[in-house]
């Protein structure tokens, strides 16, 4: 029953990018197509997920145990890094197609806030394990609902005239906060 | 250009939020408050001046391929050095950033100047970039959050202007009101930059 509190409140109530405001230079810079925002959806998700797992158990058996807890940063960041690098190379190796089709996308996600945000909150909130991995796969979620709702409400703004200094960034990022309030609604479900 | 210049650059022509528009996730996170946003601006022109300091000076040591973990590394420390000197001196604003201040590492703008800048320049000039880029930043920031506090709280630096029970468009104290002050502020800055 909590892991679908935890799903819901991740996809809808809480959402990373349009409450909690992670990944947004992913959200503000990827989000032109459908198509690419999909990619990147889906990318994130699965270096998101890998990295938690990884982030997590390092937590528990080596910083806590050692009472290094203040290498956290600095260790979450490198094993983000290192997991984007072996992820890059091992699609490369068995799946050119994927490799291809997520393309620039990989090493962009090792900046990607999101990833690193999610592995310090899942330690924050105290999850185990499996609690850790439904929080990381619902936000991913909710990362790739939003990339790509914003990406279609995108395509239908170039369509439409724009006064010339609202042009670009600006419109985008009031779309974004028309959005966040269409979120907002939800927050009476959990 | 001389160091003056590089230092100018960040502030105006080349503002990080305003200009280039990188190192956004921060920008709308933390601009609830005036005084959320001078911290975290200076948190972060702090790491970006030193970092871009250290990677000045080892840019002639680092091998090539294995640059971006190395500059992680060091950003990483600065940033850590950061989050223990604000929990200790100011843990109010520490509790109120929360996440963000670790994730001052991942900001788009510190790892930018540092591959655009500190990798091919003085010690002495990237450390101007370093605080002119910050500071931008920090004005940006700074201005985003005293709109947001006074439109959505009616105060200024927890200083309160208007009476207790009057209304405020409170909005703009929430996720949306991010994205919409931005979105007008960038507007309005964009038109007197043309002027």
């Amino acid at each position: 029953m909590e892991y679908i509190i935890i799903f819901i409140s991740a996809v809808f109530v809480n959402n990373i990018v349009l409450a909690k405001f992670l990944g947004i230079c992913a959200f503000l810079g990827v989000s032109n197509r459908v198509g690419t925002a999909a990619g990147m959806a889906a990318a994130v998700t699965f270096v998101m997920v890998l990295s938690t797992i990884v982030t997590y158990l390092l937590q528990k058996f080596v910083l806590d145990p050692f009472n290094i807890g203040f290498m956290q940063t600095i260790v979450f960041i490198l094993v983000i890094a290192a997991l984007v690098q072996m992820v890059e190379m091992i699609l490369k190796k068995i799946s050119p197609s994927l490799y291809q089709a997520l393309g620039i996308f990989l090493p962009l996600i090792t900046t990607n806030c999101a990833v690193l945000g999610i592995s310090i909150l899942t330690i924050q909130n105290d999850y185990n394990l499996l609690q850790g991995i439904v929080f990381t796969a619902s936000n991913a979620l909710g990362f790739g609902l939003a990339i790509i709702v914003f990406a279609g409400l995108r395509e239908r703004l170039e369509l439409q005239t724009v006064p010339k200094g609202m042009d670009g960034f600006p419109i985008s990022l009031i779309m974004a906060g028309i959005l966040s309030m269409a979120f907002m609604g939800f927050s009476g479900i959990v | 250009m001389s160091n003056v210049k590089h230092f100018t650059n960040g502030l105006v022509k080349e503002n990080p939020t305003l200009v280039l528009l990188i190192g956004m996730c921060p920008v709308l996170a933390v601009s609830t408050s005036a005084f959320n946003g001078i911290g975290m601006g200076l948190a972060t022109t702090f790491v970006l001046a030193m970092s871009n300091m250290v990677i000045a000076m080892i840019k002639n040591l680092v091998p090539n391929k294995v640059r971006i973990p190395i500059f992680v590394v060091v950003i990483a420390s600065f940033v850590t050095i950061v989050q223990m000197v604000m929990e200790a001196f100011v843990p109010g604003l520490y509790k109120a950033l929360g996440v963000f201040v670790p994730l001052i590492v991942v900001n788009c703008i510190i790892l930018a100047r540092a591959e655009a800048f500190a990798q091919k320049n003085t010690v002495m000039a990237s450390i101007m970039d370093g605080l002119g880029m910050g500071l931008g930043f920090t004005f940006a920031l700074t201005i985003l959050g005293a709109i947001r506090e006074m439109l959505g709280n009616g105060s200024i630096f927890n200083f309160r202007f208007v009476s207790a029970d009057a209304n405020t468009i409170l909005i703009f104290i929430l996720s949306p009101g991010a994205f919409i002050a931005l979105g007008y502020m960038i507007a309005i800055f964009n038109r007197l930059k043309k002027k």
